[in-house]
């Protein structure tokens, strides 16, 4: 019997467990237009990366927890301290000094609207959203930078007030795991697993 | 707000001018079940040698290094495909490197093979790109497309490229294009154009006569963005030589090809759009910041630059390559252009960004007809005609491959050798390709200067490449 692949880090270095890719043999390619002859071969291949998330690790654990992390530039010495940003940066792109983390959550709740949007009713392989998807890009006050996510309640237009959700039951810990809502959207309305 | 150094705006000088003297293509194509990458390479590169009346092996002794653009190596799964290509080529020992820059690898690899020349370095370079999008079912490939957005905080969701830029479109849309149907119509339009052209190019790969309620018509993927908005998925190689005035010189002298000066600059913005932040826009030549001081008010939402809506990386490559080959206004001083068509909304928004039209004003390139072969509201020949190829949309998008195509295309209308590339039977024949019986020359009267546009992702790279006749340079000394 197979499992997924899992990982922990124990003294710095990745342990495994599970399976990590799943063998399929090759199977030939023929051309049906010229009695079958061979042309090629399938390739299968299902693996597994482990993938750090460094210092934006911060980020995605909060989403967990209901809250929106961004960052900010503090070194008094950069052209542009001061600056927040979400998405989140781990250093400033003037002074590469590492930024501070900052809990953007309240502002979200009271300032993120609408600065563009587009529902999608296509997607690529291993897509994970319902469909049609309706992306939208969100500005906050005193945020220097405008947010991609998905709306999941509401009909998406400019200037649109919308509030964070977080997938606090069940969380992928992706970017996935925040989603936006219409203004006024009762507790009730939202997707499973998610809450305010 | 972000600002820049003068050292940093600072025009390149090149030591030595640079020359392009032939080019080659493969036919392109959705899938080449029969064919390997290496094959579409030969036939590209065999072809660049048959415009100089020389064999490959002739071809081959005058090359010093050589420059290869293939962007997508989990598209092919072959890592160091360069290094299979070159190989093929016969080329060892000569040194040789890989290029990536998303949509824009064409292109920079060209940049990178003009610095090699330039610089003393190599008398004369082979260019060449490819890419090998038909070993994945089209979901899984539109995944390893959106692989060139952030992994952590853009792919995840749907996994769809076009979706990136349809937020693009809408807001375009409805700032610039005050939500007007005639604006989407104006889109939809430059589709038509571009399938229509394809048409009469025997190396596109979707050639189609449509009109403008089919692009309407066709099925949404990313809202407003419908599928005959989008781009190909192709397959296919093109190369170019590029050398110093002597070695240009010989390998000319029994060839219809001349010798043309080439400039190639780059620019780049943040992969995430996310993370664009407000600035002034920077100016090309033909523009003065009076005529965007109250840009927010006739476009209420327009005056955040660059936004959602414009490519500072292009508007940068604009402004390097424009002050290294001396022009001062695009639409007056070339005859010919191929844009970085991905979708008809950055068609337009690249309009703007390399100052053939201003900021806000881009729909009027199009509904103006200067940007045809034959402008439809006259019937006189087009002001700047642009993608005559049919571009992406409608010629071809194989990543690595697609700069250079653009190149030689504007190559083939200054040397006033169009006709002969793209309505020979033989070439349409040996594609197993049917020659429409309305086939046009759309060959540019009397082009001598023209310019490729690469562009890579949301706008994260772009190169501008600048060909010109030696004998109508702008600038005697560029």
């Amino acid at each position: 019997m197979s499992m997924f692949g899992q990982v922990f880090v124990k003294n710095n270095q990745y342990k495994l467990k599970g399976d990590f890719h799943h063998m399929t043999p090759n199977m030939p390619i023929r051309n049906a237009d010229d009695e079958w002859k061979l042309l090629g071969v399938t390739n299968p291949r299902a693996m597994t990366y482990m993938h750090s998330y460094g210092g934006e690790a911060v980020f995605f654990e909060s989403l967990s927890q209901g809250k929106l992390m961004a960052s900010r530039c503090d070194n008094s010495d950069c052209n542009i301290t001061g600056t927040i940003y979400m998405p989140f940066r781990i250093h400033c792109p003037d002074c590469l000094a590492k930024n501070s983390v900052f809990d953007l959550t309240d502002i979200a709740k009271k300032s993120a609207t609408i600065h563009t949007f587009m529902e999608c009713q296509r997607s690529g392989a291993f897509n994970l959203l319902d469909k049609p998807i309706k992306f939208i890009n969100i500005e906050f006050d005193g945020v220097a930078t405008i947010l991609m996510s998905y709306l999941v309640v509401g009909t998406p237009k400019f200037g649109m007030k919308v509030v964070p959700i977080f997938k606090t039951t069940g969380p992928t810990y992706t970017i996935l795991d925040l989603a936006w809502v219409e203004e006024g959207t009762k507790e009730e309305q939202l997707p499973e697993g998610f809450s305010f | 707000m972000i600002t820049f150094s003068k050292q940093q705006l600072k025009i390149p000088k090149l030591q030595r001018p640079v020359y392009l003297v032939t080019a080659g293509q493969s036919k392109f194509d959705r899938a080449f079940p029969d064919k390997r990458t290496e094959e579409l390479c030969i036939d590209s590169f065999t072809m660049a040698a048959q415009l100089l009346e020389i064999s490959p092996a002739e071809l081959k002794t005058y090359i010093h290094s050589c420059y290869y653009g293939h962007f997508a190596d989990h598209f092919g799964d072959q890592l160091l495909g360069e290094s299979v290509i070159h190989d093929r080529l016969g080329l060892d020992p000569l040194g040789n490197i890989g290029v990536k820059t998303g949509g824009a690898t064409g292109g920079s690899t060209i940049w990178e093979g003009m610095k090699a020349v330039a610089s003393g370095y190599s008398d004369c370079v082979l260019v060449m790109g490819w890419e090998r999008m038909d070993e994945v079912p089209t979901d899984e490939g539109n995944f390893l497309i959106s692989c060139a957005a952030d992994k952590d905080w853009e792919s995840p969701l749907g996994h769809i490229y076009t979706g990136y830029y349809a937020v693009m479109a809408q807001r375009y849309w409805q700032i610039f294009g005050k939500s007007e149907d005639s604006f989407r119509r104006t889109l939809a339009e430059i589709s038509v154009k571009h399938h229509g052209y394809a048409r009469f190019n025997p190396y596109a790969q979707a050639p189609m006569d449509i009109t403008v309620d089919d692009v309407l018509n066709s099925p949404v993927v990313a809202y407003p963005l419908r599928a005959l908005d989008c781009c190909l998925m192709s397959v296919g190689a093109a190369c170019t030589i590029l050398c110093d005035e002597d070695t240009a010189v010989k390998l000319t002298k029994n060839s219809k090809n001349k010798p043309l000066r080439l400039w190639t600059s780059a620019g780049t913005h943040t992969l995430r759009p996310a993370d664009r932040m407000d600035m002034d826009i920077p100016l090309l030549p033909n523009e003065t910041a009076d005529q965007y001081k109250d840009l927010g008010e006739r476009f209420p939402g327009g005056d955040r630059y660059p936004g959602f809506t414009g490519f500072l990386a292009a508007r940068v490559a604009a402004h390097y390559a424009y002050g290294m080959a001396g022009i001062t206004d695009p639409t007056e001083d070339l005859d010919v252009v191929e844009l970085h068509d991905a979708f008809t909304i950055s068609d337009v928004q690249t309009y703007e960004d390399i100052g053939i039209r201003p900021y806000g004003e881009g729909r009027t390139y199009v509904e103006s007809g200067d940007c045809y072969h034959t402008n439809p509201n006259t019937g006189q020949p087009g002001k700047l005609p642009s993608n005559i190829s049919g571009g992406l949309i409608g010629c071809m998008h194989s990543v690595g491959a697609t700069g250079i195509m653009q190149t030689f295309e504007i190559a083939s209308h200054i040397w006033n050798r169009w006709e002969e590339f793209h309505g020979d039977e033989n070439i349409w024949n040996k594609f197993n390709r049917q020659k429409p019986k309305d086939w046009t020359n759309l060959q540019v009267v009397g082009a001598k200067r023209g310019m490729a546009i690469s562009h890579a992702g949301v706008g994260s790279h772009v190169t501008s490449t600048i060909l010109m006749d030696p004998d109508h340079l702008i600038n005697k000394d560029a």
